[in-house]
């Protein structure tokens, strides 16, 4: 029987076990790529709105503060979305014809929520609360990116665990004066870190790294 | 053993594969990749729980916050005293406040202030906010002698219940820090109307000093 394989496939063979290697670690590669492209986290992909809001507009070009409209970011788990009325606060007489807020206009009239989509959002399995974060000077643009200057909302952040780590490791990296915190334009100083590392002290910020602290 | 040998070997002989063992070989195959898929599964990520705002098909009105039944008193919302949550002592609109204002009261009504009343009033109260510049009906100014002269107990009822285009701040606000802006809205209005009897004696040079300089002299507003 003459043999099925020419002499010259033993190169290919001899490759393909070498190559075994690297095309496992290139399959790695290319998951975690994959793991890390805005295509799998949604980070910086706007979202579609019943309603094109725009914090670009309102916190940036109008200067509303954010607790303006999330009322409860200072003292609950929740920022809390704002109740229609909040818009029709202004809109009832500004821009009432605009067919763009005509399903805000609706949504009073009819006493039926409006349906945002959710840009940010966290597993079940983590608990996480703002008000903790915003008393010890971590502010709103740390983790929520440059809002005011987002015409349609996107993610800043991937929300993965390492990504909460890495302040959680390293607050002084991170941390800011209490009185910035709601400063949309906040500018990170030159000397962050040694800046930081006194207000780690100042504001008794502990490094909870333990399971239990979100994994409740 | 020997008989399993056997009937491998006889599978060779076959044309086709066995309608027996092709069933069990493809139960065998959904049943690996169904054991993969209950790899996947989110019931951890998604609980069978409500977040706040979270949408419910539950209740008919589409909301998993529910509205409190009318008349309920929760623990914390037993409002007897009449002067800090109507802002009024036997039905009139009172001219006191219901707690004494520290200094860090004025500067948390000061922050509230600028949060919720800017956009209209103005960082100094004038009724020239960025909104009514957008459009909005413009607000009085909180200078003139009528509101000079109102009750600190109607600003209390106004941030409350709302007054002419201005939608009610119950929901944003609360009780105790609608007074405190009540009492900032008092700081401010002496802002505009000082003079120069109302500044420490030891401040007053520096006064004339930035007037000699030509520094605009406008009555101190917030930033």
């Amino acid at each position: 029987m003459s043999q099925i394989f020419h002499t010259s496939t033993n190169v290919l063979s001899r490759l393909s076990i070498y190559g075994g290697v690297f095309i496992v670690a290139l399959l790695g590669a290319v998951l975690y790529g994959i793991e890390l492209s805005p295509w799998y986290t949604d980070v910086h992909v706007s979202r579609e709105q019943p309603v094109p809001f725009s914090h670009k507009h309102h916190a940036g070009e109008l200067g509303i503060d954010c607790r303006y409209c999330h009322t409860s970011v200072e003292k609950s788990s929740f920022a809390g979305l704002p109740p229609t009325q909040t818009c029709m606060t202004c809109h009832s007489q500004i821009w009432t014809n605009s067919a763009m807020l005509e399903p805000v206009r609706a949504s009073y009239r009819t006493d039926k929520s409006i349906s945002w989509t959710r840009v940010n959002a966290l597993p079940d399995f983590v608990y996480f609360d703002h008000s903790i974060h915003l008393s010890k000077g971590i502010g709103c643009t740390t983790c929520h990116g440059q809002v005011a200057e987002m015409p349609l909302t996107y993610r800043e952040g991937t929300l993965y665990m390492s990504w909460c780590l890495d302040c959680h490791r390293q607050p002084e990296k991170y941390v800011r004066p209490k009185s910035q915190v709601f400063n949309p334009n906040y500018v990170v100083p030159s000397n962050q870190i040694e800046l930081g590392r006194q207000l780690v002290k100042d504001y008794k910020i502990q490094s909870l790294q333990n399971c239990s602290v979100c994994h409740r | 053993m020997k008989s399993n040998f056997h009937r491998v070997g006889n599978r060779a002989a076959y044309t086709g594969i066995s309608p027996v063992l092709s069933c069990a070989r493809r139960l065998a195959c959904l049943g690996g990749i169904a054991m993969l898929l209950a790899g996947c599964r989110l019931d951890m990520h998604i609980q069978p729980k409500y977040l706040p705002d979270e949408p419910s098909t539950f209740f008919d009105d589409g909301r998993s916050d529910r509205p409190v039944v009318p008349g309920t008193v929760a623990r914390g919302q037993l409002h007897t005293d009449e002067l800090l949550y109507t802002g009024k002592e036997n039905g009139v609109v009172a001219d006191k406040f219901p707690f004494p204002m520290t200094r860090e009261d004025l500067e948390r009504g000061r922050e509230r202030y600028n949060i919720y009343c800017t956009p209209c009033h103005d960082y100094t109260g004038g009724g020239q906010g960025m909104i009514v510049q957008r459009g909005f009906p413009p607000p009085p100014s909180l200078h003139l002698e009528s509101l000079r002269k109102a009750p600190a107990g109607h600003y209390f009822e106004v941030i409350t219940n709302g007054f002419g285009s201005m939608y009610s701040y119950a929901s944003r606000v609360e009780p105790e820090d609608r007074w405190r802006i009540a009492a900032y809205i008092r700081a401010l209005q002496l802002s505009q109307h000082a003079t120069m009897q109302d500044v420490p004696e030891n401040e007053r040079s520096k006064l004339t000093e930035q007037n000699a300089g030509n520094v605009p002299g406008h009555a101190a507003g917030q930033p």
